[in-house]
């Protein structure tokens, strides 16, 4: 042994150390991948020795290559290893290369439970943090299931080092582990007035995460939070506080109100920057939230662009970026406040720090009115002149039309200089943003119907001069361009000048060159130009060109029928099939124009964009249910919509047309509305139209620049810039008018929708220079006014909303006594389980019926009361116990919050109390008989009486909802929800609750101490069990220097730390100030589990009252019963059969007689009490499962008739399922 | 919450990395890269802050837009943090100063050297700082404490390299044609006029 140390040093010597590793890799710069390869092999074959300093030395040697990028997860084993390396280095270096690479999905993170358990209650606070630590990186479901509790002992640890770390991490495992949110949460709110600011600043730092993400749950604590924010110094606390404020206001309006003072005041006196950012950044949250009468905080709003400003001047970049950050916040609004500061914001843009006029130009979309519109784009197309990275230039061209577009364009008053714009902006070479372009071009086009001729005579131009556009490549997104261009010349052609000569080009072989989906618009629009055509020439005597024009596409369209894009080779065909037709009857000298033209009539509206998501679900349609079943009546309703919006299969659509008009129209209606179903821009004009088309794909284009040497100038094309004057002129001369009709106060009708203008300089003076008619999107009737669709479903934070005012239930303890409760549960399981805490509530609910109808006989009705509270109370003692370990929490949540200081600040009463009121009642009332102070009753009159108005308040909101609905939306919600869930639980059986079980049994109590205990087996161990032994100080002095000792059997051991001797006792690992208790728990190591055992204990400790100390001991019996080594394991049924037809199980039965409890109770009881699952239930059989920790199988079918349970079971173990069905006799003789 | 630490020199090799979400190797690396590619192509007079939208390679890697990178350029290093919309711009850019004026404590006047051949250390420095994300500790002289004492806890086990290995290393590092150490590539100059005064 000691040669082999020798040796296992002497190997390290010439081991490489991180050190040695770092220099050779740069020392090997040329052949670096094939040394660390070689490296990674002289690794290995470290960690295969038993040495663990050449095993810690290898994973630390690991985690420098994992920052390389190499793969280590092959070493995870190792790691653990060195993790549970019991020298602090080791295991330091353990955990590192553990947070490093460790994650959900490794495997052996199983493994490592124990091991951190027993980390985490390590005398050594380093091993704790240590632990805590690496465990905060790589924390998993399991893991914070199974430590949650140890962690929030932690919580209250003697050192501030470990406090402030297990608090930290108390947040993470909220987030893996939501159930432990509520049971852990008074205690993190102790923390938050820690005396230590470090604990204090991690209790602020986890609660204002958890709230940041639903704050509604946390508007309770404002008031502290208000307490703390003018108390504390330290300015992390506050920032991180202040924020949280930010979040808060928006639901609580009162709040705001209360931190403008001190806001303001910190404002003023503060001299961290940080600090007073975040101040003005949270007055602006307030002043948005009251943004409706509020007239007195224009001060407010004052000193804050004020000092926006300061920082904006300020020649630290970081200054200036948040100043403007927090600028356009306020812009939103108080956009007034922000436009005195231009000058500040357009000397912005000139900035070196590309960051920097990336917010100046967010700001700018704020700052334009009628007035200034030309100028800024102005300026702002002379930056897209001089940008050279194409992704400022990009932002810069959305900006422009995110600027001009903004509010229905409210603020153009010339459309002809806005079209220009986007012409001009089709000159950026290699831009993303030809659909945006594309779209501004089809939107305008099509919503100012003023402005169509201007608009389709620069398409056409544009058209005509396509090659310019596409350049050599055929793949550049500007190119999107003409998709738009192409569509307004065919769908007004009537404006065109020259139809033909836009015919040919758009006819023109190149465009076969251009992408798939333009090309087809371009073959549609071919057509339409071609019957607008038709119908302009064919009056005339010669009818020369109209032949022509047929000739044109005849010679042309085989170009396209030839295309490879389906879309366009199927449009091609068809429509040279048709002008085909159309010269024969030409030759015919038959007039087809006016049937050519019906091909394309129609108007067309736009609708908004999320019209459809906003129909309403009408009443009785169900979604889910079978198409079939109903009657068809409701068919052709619910069918068109449908059939429209799958615009996969245009073909549908129109099958189903219920108009009857002129036949003849409606067949070629059908048509044009099959071939157009395609095409996003057409859309019906009939009055339901609930529809909507998305934009085409255009961003799977992908964009290649191209190198357009030759500036773009169109001849012909109007440059923008003389709008600009031109518009100048025309503002002068319509001035000038207007002083002549002074006294006129005529204004300009404006489109029908369009908002009364509250821009600052005096907008109504600027006239539009067209009549302008903006059709403003069209939305269903009835639609929902609802916007809520944007919130991401895989939200882990969602699983953290959780009510947290609401007193703790039973069943929401932390998963102490269980080492791996169910994992799986099954099915029926679950119900059962989740039945337990709702039936309680029924029960209560119950009661305060009853006390409403018998209200004014309080003496007697309180006598009943407490006999039934008795009743309820007396079966499940031990569950008192349980929920003794949180005695205090549960106190001190179960105060309703309305009762904290600063009334102002909490939430509305009527808000807390709606959650409140239906859970107070279960948890509160188990605790009185405990207490027989006459203080008592007058509590619980109170509460009545409280429970009472509650519910009227209830009924009166209910029939006032649409007013309040406001405030108490989501609140409502949340009790629908629980309703809800009632009474599911009620319609799947209507049987009696079941009362609260609990499977704690007292261990021993004298005047000084209670236990109680339970046993649970170790799934991954099957020699071991834990016993879990709540300690409960009942006196009235501090009792510590616990020690709990066990006498060992032969097959029983109580397991003691390395070192210990045999019969030494474990400490407790924590004092019990007086009335609390705590949880610690024991591991013992058995041999064989086919018996049940006792074991006699003896628990020591020391009394400590104000003046003395007596040592104090208590002897108890641990009962080791069979069930205690079965673990509830959830089996399949199938799995489940072929257990039974294995004949390998031998088979014992059970009677019993005289059983008065419904079944489900009685499964319930079974699964609780003997850790069964329930596999299969049918009426009144059913089977079940579980698995001992050594692997039997246990399988029961219990059946019941009058009374009388019979329960066959099976299992490979005879003695042991004896002793199983002995205890399950017990357990129901008991009842 | 902080999202993710990244340490990496002028030419983009990493010195410490440090995710507080589960990225897989050549994630990391590529995120890397895309950092260091955003990062070192800005002045140095331009803020210190990158955001959202329009710098997306990077973004869409970490996931979303609510998270901004905040970095800080100190001689041949970049520190950059990741961080969510919770944390304060400008307390990071302090929290920055303040791991860095701590490794300049631990590893007296702290250079590019010291960080590539104590990676750990920089990590057990880095963790009393940042836990999961979340910010620890920001008093300089409360960190410095616990990391030494947690360093003479160490001593006092031997170390992970105890003596014997030590002489060897000694001799290992004779041999070597140049000695690593004496490169002087210059000091971290860690007197950075302070932003805000904290």
């Amino acid at each position: 042994m000691a040669l082999k140390i020798v040796k296992g040093s002497i190997d390290r010597m010439f081991d490489k150390n991180l050190q040695d590793l770092v220099r050779g890799i740069r020392n090997h710069k040329e052949d670096e991948a094939k040394y660390i390869s070689t490296c990674i092999d002289e690794i290995k074959q470290e960690l295969k020795q038993d040495n663990i300093a050449v095993k810690a030395n290898a994973v630390c040697k690991l985690t420098y290559l994992q920052m390389l990028g190499y793969d280590v997860s092959w070493a995870a084993f190792n790691i653990v290893e060195v993790m549970s390396s019991s020298k602090f280095t080791y295991k330091r270096i353990g955990y590192l290369a553990a947070s490093q690479c460790f994650h959900e999905s490794t495997d052996v993170i199983m493994l490592t439970t124990n091991q951190i358990r027993k980390d985490l209650s390590s005398p050594n606070q380093y091993d704790t943090g240590v632990a805590l630590t690496g465990l905060s990186c790589f924390v998993t479901p399991d893991l914070a299931r199974d430590l949650a509790n140890d962690i929030m002992t932690l919580m209250s640890h003697t050192k501030p080092y470990i406090r402030k770390k297990a608090v930290l991490i108390m947040y993470k495992v909220f987030l893996k582990y939501p159930e432990s949110l509520r049971p852990a949460f008074p205690r993190l709110k102790e923390k938050l007035e820690d005396p230590d600011p470090g604990v204090q600043s991690a209790a602020v730092n986890v609660i204002c995460e958890l709230a940041r993400r639903n704050p509604k749950n946390y508007l309770s604590l404002a008031p502290l939070f208000f307490k703390l924010m003018t108390s504390s110094t330290n300015n992390w606390v506050l920032i991180k506080i202040i924020k949280l404020f930010g979040a808060l206001t928006p639901l609580e309006p009162r709040l705001g109100k209360k931190l403008i003072e001190p806001l303001t005041n910190l404002i003023h006196s503060t001299s961290a920057m940080s600090l007073l950012y975040e101040c003005v950044n949270t007055v602006i949250a307030v002043l948005i939230s009251l943004s409706s009468g509020m007239p007195n905080h224009s001060a407010s709003i004052q000193l804050c662009v004020q000092k926006l400003r300061i920082l904006i001047e300020d020649s630290d970049q970081n200054l200036k970026y948040l100043g403007l950050l927090a600028m356009s916040k306020i812009l939103k609004t108080h956009p007034k406040s922000v436009q005195s500061h231009k000058d500040l914001i357009l000397q912005c843009l000139d900035d070196k720090d590309e960051s920097i006029r990336l917010r100046a130009l967010d700001l700018l979309y704020g700052m334009v009115s009628k007035k200034n519109l030309m100028e800024i784009v102005k300026k702002l197309m002379l930056h897209v002149d001089k940008a050279e990275g194409t992704t400022y230039r990009d932002e810069l061209l959305t900006k422009i039309i995110d600027i001009c577009s903004q509010s229905n364009y409210q603020y153009i008053t010339n459309f002809e200089w806005y079209i220009s714009i986007l012409v001009e902006l089709t000159r950026l070479e290699g831009t993303r943003h030809g659909h945006l372009i594309a779209s501004q071009m089809l939107d305008v086009a099509i919503r100012v119907k003023a402005i169509r001729g201007f608009a389709v005579a620069q398409m056409a131009t544009l058209l005509d001069n396509a090659h310019l556009l596409t350049g050599n490549t055929q793949r550049n997104g500007i190119c999107e361009v003409l998709y738009a261009a192409a569509w307004i010349c065919g769908e007004f052609s009537e404006h065109l000048e020259d139809p033909m000569q836009t015919l040919e080009a758009m006819l023109r072989p190149k465009v076969a060159t251009l992408p798939g989906h333009i090309q087809a618009v371009y073959v549609q629009n071919a057509a339409k130009l071609f019957a607008t055509v038709l119908q302009k020439h064919e009056g005339e005597s010669d009818s020369q060109v109209a032949q022509e024009t047929s000739q044109l596409l005849i010679d042309r369209l085989p170009l396209f029928v030839q295309s490879a894009n389906l879309e366009v080779q199927e449009r091609a065909s068809c429509i040279l099939q048709l002008v085909k037709y159309i010269q024969k009857l030409q030759q015919k000298n038959v007039e087809v124009a006016e049937e050519v033209t019906a091909l394309f009539a129609g108007e067309l509206n736009p609708v908004a964009p999320k019209a459809q998501k906003k129909v309403p679900i009408p009443q009785g349609l169900d979604l889910d249910a079978w198409i079939n079943e109903p009657p068809s009546e409701s068919e052709s309703e619910d069918e068109k919509p449908k059939a429209v919006f799958a615009k996969e299969e245009p073909k549908h659509s129109r099958t189903k047309h219920t108009e009857v008009d002129e036949k003849e129209l409606a067949r070629r209606r059908e048509v044009r509305k099959q071939e157009q179903a395609n095409n996003p821009f057409y859309i019906k004009a009939s009055p339901s139209s609930q529809k909507v088309y998305d934009a085409p794909g255009v961003e799977h284009i992908p964009v290649v620049q191209i190198d357009l040497s030759v500036p773009l100038k169109v001849p012909g094309m109007p440059m923008s810039d003389q709008y600009v004057k031109l518009e100048e002129e025309r503002r002068q001369k319509a001035k000038a008018e207007r002083k002549k009709k002074e006294k006129k106060k005529k204004r300009e009708k404006r489109g029908k929708e369009r908002k009364a203008d509250s821009g600052p300089e005096s907008e109504e003076d600027i006239a539009p220079a067209h009549q302008v008619d903006i059709v403003t999107e069209e939305m269903p009737e009835n639609a929902l006014p609802s916007d809520d669709d944007d919130k991401d479903p895989n939200d882990p934070h969602k699983a953290l909303d959780i009510d947290l005012d609401k007193p703790l239930a039973d069943n929401e303890k932390l998963p102490v006594r269980t080492h791996r409760p169910e994992v799986l549960k099954s099915p029926a399981d679950d119900r059962d389980s989740e039945s337990f805490p709702l039936e309680t509530k029924k029960k209560s609910s119950k009661e305060k019926k009853e006390k409403k109808d018998k209200d004014r006989k309080k003496s007697k009705e309180e006598k009943k009361k407490k006999k039934k509270q008795k009743e309820v109370e007396e079966e499940p003692l031990e569950s008192q116990l349980e929920e003794a370990v949180q005695s205090e929490e549960i106190q001190e949540v179960a105060s309703p919050p309305t009762s904290t200081s600063a009334e102002d600040v909490t939430a509305p009463p009527s808000v807390t109390t709606v959650s409140a009121s239906s859970a107070a009642a279960p948890d509160s009332e188990p605790e009185e008989p405990k207490e027989t102070e006459p203080e008592d009753t007058v509590s619980l009159q109170k509460l009545s009486k409280h429970k009472k108005k509650k519910q009227k308040k209830e009924k009166e909101e209910k029939e006032k909802k649409k007013k309040k609905r406001h405030h108490h939306h989501h609140h409502h919600s949340d009790g629908g929800g629980e309703d809800s869930v009632q009474n599911g639980t009620v319609e799947e059986e209507e049987e009696e609750p079941l009362p609260p079980m609990s499977n704690y049994s007292l261990l021993a109590e004298n005047t000084y101490i209670k236990m109680v205990y339970d046993i649970q087996g170790n799934h991954q161990d099957e020699s071991k069990v834990v016993v879990s032994v709540i300690f409960e100080n009942k006196s009235d002095s501090f009792l510590k220097s616990m020690e709990f000792n066990v006498l060992d059997s032969l097959n029983s051991k109580l397991q003691r730390p390395e070192g210990a001797g045999p019969h030494d006792g474990l400490t407790v690992p924590f004092q019990l100030p007086p009335g609390v208790s705590n949880e610690a728990r024991f591991v013992f190591s058995v041999q064989s589990i086919v018996m049940p055992q006792k074991l006699k204990g003896t628990l020591t400790f020391i009394v400590k009252s104000e003046d003395s100390s007596t040592h104090e001991k208590l002897d108890f019996r641990l009962h080791f019963t069979c069930t205690s080594y079965l673990i509830t394991t959830p089996c399949y049924s199938d799995a489940y059969a072929k257990l039974l037809e294995s004949g390998n199980l031998k088979g014992s039965s059970l009677r019993l007689e005289g059983i008065n409890m419904p079944f489900h109770h009685l499964l319930a009881r079974i699964c609780f009490h003997h850790h069964f699952s329930v596999v299969e239930r049918i009426d009144s059989c059913a089977s079940m499962y579980s698995r001992s920790i050594q692997g039997h199988h246990v399988c029961l079918l219990v059946k019941t008739a009058d009374q009388t349970v019979s329960i066959d079971a099976k299992c490979d173990e005879p003695s042991l399922l004896g002793n199983v069905l002995d205890e399950i006799k017990q357990t129901f003789s008991k009842c | 919450m902080i999202k993710a630490i990244l340490i990496f020199n002028n030419h983009g090799k990493p010195r410490l990395i440090r995710f507080y979400q589960y990225f897989a190797e050549d994630m990391q690396q590529q995120i890397i890269r895309e950092t260091f590619h955003l990062v070192s192509k800005r002045d140095d007079n331009v803020c210190n802050f990158l955001e959202g939208e329009v710098f997306h390679p990077i973004f869409s890697l970490i996931g979303g837009s609510d998270y901004k990178l905040i970095y800080r350029h100190y001689a041949t290093l970049y520190f950059v943090f990741c961080v969510d919309s919770s944390e304060s711009e400008l307390g990071i850019l302090d929290l920055i100063q303040v791991f860095v004026e701590t490794l300049d404590k631990c590893f007296e006047n702290v250079c590019e050297l010291d960080l590539i051949f104590h990676m750990d250390k920089v990590h057990y420095i880095l963790q009393e700082v940042v836990m999961g994300g979340m910010v620890l500790e920001t008093n300089m002289n409360e960190i410095v404490a616990q990391v030494e004492l947690q360093n003479r806890m160490e001593k006092s086990e031997g170390g992970l390299s105890a003596a014997p290995a030590r002489a060897v290393s000694a001799v290992k590092n004779m041999n070597l044609p140049e000695i690593p150490r004496n490169i002087n590539i210059g000091d971290i100059n860690i007197k950075v006029p302070s932003l805000s005064p904290f």
